[in-house]
């Protein structure tokens, strides 16, 4: 035995050519990856930085860039008059620069879109998880899954064929005689909500079904209904991912553009009737960027500045996620 | 039906009361024929038991044998299983609880039950042991804050978590957990308490204490308790159920005739461990 350890011949772990050739491989693979990651993280940076840059302009007539090199400054547009008028209008004869209509339209369209998604999305994801039967959770699940692999722009002709004349219109008619047009805030909320559901569905049932059986079987072992495991246990010892769903189809609702653009119409007021047409920052951007407006004008750099306010808005759902999932993980462990 | 169901348990605990200390060996629990499926597996065989009230009745067998299984069937929770069967009656004071009427809620709330791994929920200490009742719609600060204590108390654990009632159940010890699942069981007084090898998550010192718990709450309950451990089916138990491969009941009998003068040699044979 110790002839074996002093031979000098070893285990076979002194290595040859060939390790050396694989850590060399290794070293590639790793810049390689590093690399693929940074890109994300640079193109994520390069965007706010283009964003700021622009939306610099239209509030103090010149790029940072070009502050940088001389460019004199002059304020073109006030923050007071961007955050707290109510006349949205930069392309207009007379210029309104206050961009409370559009945030409105925004909000509006996402409260309306998470009273809908909310609910509904609990619910199935409570039923697929403790209710259904395993044969049919297998064709609810893909199903729900389809729903939201549908592109925008298609949910955004089910609103303007078949939601707004078929639905909200005959409502508004019949229960509120008000004649509408083509386009309502209303079936903009129900068609984000409804493109959202299966967001909050899908991802709260993989919470739900994390909770490990122990705890059910405990329930279920004092006497509690199958309500009652759900709503008290369950539901509770699942809130973060939970509400990382909400938190996600509300960031999704706000950042949502086709299908908006296409139910809630481009008429930017703040309003308070579900039926009259709205419109909100990111149907704003498709308007501006659809190029009948010269770049560069305070007019097409407004482009930016709602922009980088849309990024601001979704960046802080993202980060109060991030937030939530810390916060309430701690708990629950 | 269920209302009906309900009466008629709630006259047989009054009586069961009054006669409780005069007459030892009366029946809460018995099985005829009962036989559990698992999809095509035969999981039990044939179990005929009669199981007695205010005794520990230890079920040992080894592993894959149906003790759990058994257990599960006492209150309804194979119902939870989709792919099991059960056949032949199983009766809780005289009621088979695989009727029809019988609603396995109303059940569970006669039957209390602890796990093998202690599963506490994640929610505070006195939350967990005031679930069953809130469950069972009682929502009055002041009775709930009474149980509360008194079920702790039973199980042996108020002393240690007096102070921290808000805390989380889960930043509790494993051996203070099981007991704060004991808590949980006996807080909505059922009769029955079924224990699945409650002890083997848990240390020898936590273990003991479990122990001398069972010792105590027999005084109050019926305690059905499958366990692994022969030591300790010897040590806590009145009578002892020998559950052999394929759900087979080979030996029921007093403790200590199942320990000191089995009839059956199989029964002899995993006692002094030839097997299993």
């Amino acid at each position: 035995m110790s002839t074996d350890v002093t031979d000098g011949s070893g285990p076979g772990i002194r290595g040859d050519g060939a390790v050396g050739a694989d850590n060399a491989t290794d070293r590639r693979v790793r810049r390689l990856l590093f690399g693929c990651a940074v890109i994300t993280v640079l193109t994520t940076l390069a965007i706010f930085f283009v964003l700021i840059d622009n939306a610099a302009s239209y509030f103090f007539g010149a790029k940072l860039t070009e502050m940088l090199l001389g460019a004199s400054v002059e304020r073109t547009v006030k923050f007071t008059e961007f955050f707290t008028g109510t006349r949205w209008a930069p392309d207009h004869a007379t210029p309104g620069h206050g961009v409370l209509p559009i945030v409105f339209g925004t909000l509006a369209i996402t409260v309306g879109a998470a009273f809908v998604s909310i609910p509904i999305g609990t619910a199935t994801a409570i039923y697929l998880s403790e209710y259904s039967s395993k044969g049919v959770r297998s064709k609810l699940k893909p199903t729900l899954e389809i729903l939201a692999g549908i592109p925008t722009i298609v949910y955004g002709y089910f609103a303007i064929a078949f939601i707004n004349p078929m639905i909200v219109a005959p409502i508004a008619e019949t229960v509120f005689d008000i004649n509408m047009g083509r386009y309502s805030l209303l079936s903009g909320m129900l068609v984000v909500g409804i493109m959202t559901i299966p967001m909050v569905s899908s991802i709260s049932e993989d919470a739900m079904s994390a909770v490990p059986d122990d705890l059910r079987n405990g329930a279920y072992a004092l006497g509690a209904t199958k309500f009652d495991v759900s709503t008290r246990i369950v539901l509770p010892a699942s809130i973060s991912g939970v509400f990382a769903s909400y938190i996600l189809a509300v960031s999704r609702a706000i950042g949502e553009t086709m299908a908006v653009t296409l139910a809630a119409g481009m008429q930017p007021q703040i309003t308070a009737n579900p039926f009259a047409e709205i419109m909100t920052m990111t149907a704003y951007m498709v308007k501006m960027a659809r190029g009948t407006t010269a770049v560069g004008t305070v007019e097409y750099q407004s482009l930016f500045a709602v922009g980088l306010l849309l990024f601001v808005m979704t960046l802080s759902m993202n980060l109060l996620n991030d937030w939530f999932k810390r916060r309430f993980q701690e708990e629950y462990r | 039906m269920s209302t009906e169901e309900q009466s008629l348990i709630t006259t047989e605990v009054q009586t069961e009361n009054t006669t409780r200390t005069d007459r030892p060996d009366e029946t809460v629990l018995e099985s005829r024929g009962l036989d559990v499926h698992y999809g095509d597996e035969r999981a039990l065989s044939d179990v005929s038991i009669e199981i007695p009230e205010h005794k520990v009745t230890a079920i040992i067998g080894p592993s894959g044998c149906g003790k759990s299984t058994f257990l599960r069937s006492i209150n309804r929770m194979n119902d939870q299983i989709d792919a099991c069967r059960v056949d032949g009656e199983l009766y809780f004071h005289g009621k088979n609880v695989y009727d029809d009427d019988v609603d396995p809620v109303a059940l569970r709330r006669k039957i209390g039950q602890v796990f093998q791994k202690p599963n506490p929920f994640p929610k505070s200490v006195y939350d967990n042991v005031a679930y069953g009742l809130r469950v069972q719609g009682l929502d009055d600060k002041l009775d709930l804050d009474d149980a509360v204590e008194r079920a702790l108390r039973g199980a042996a654990l108020w002393d240690e978590v007096e102070g921290k009632l808000d805390s989380s159940g889960l930043d509790l010890s494993g051996g203070q957990q099981q007991r704060l699942c004991i808590a949980r069981a006996i807080a909505t007084d059922p009769e029955v308490i079924l224990m699945d090898e409650p002890t083997s998550a848990l240390d020898p010192v936590a273990a003991s204490k479990i122990e001398d718990l069972i010792d105590e709450l027999v005084e109050e309950y019926t305690v059905v308790i499958v366990t692994h451990n022969m030591q300790q089916a010897a040590r806590i138990s009145d009578k002892t159920a020998v559950f052999l491969t394929g759900g087979e009941l080979v030996e029921f009998d007093d403790t200590a005739t199942i320990f000191e003068d089995p009839a059956d040699d199989r029964v002899e044979d995993y006692i002094t461990g030839k097997f299993g």
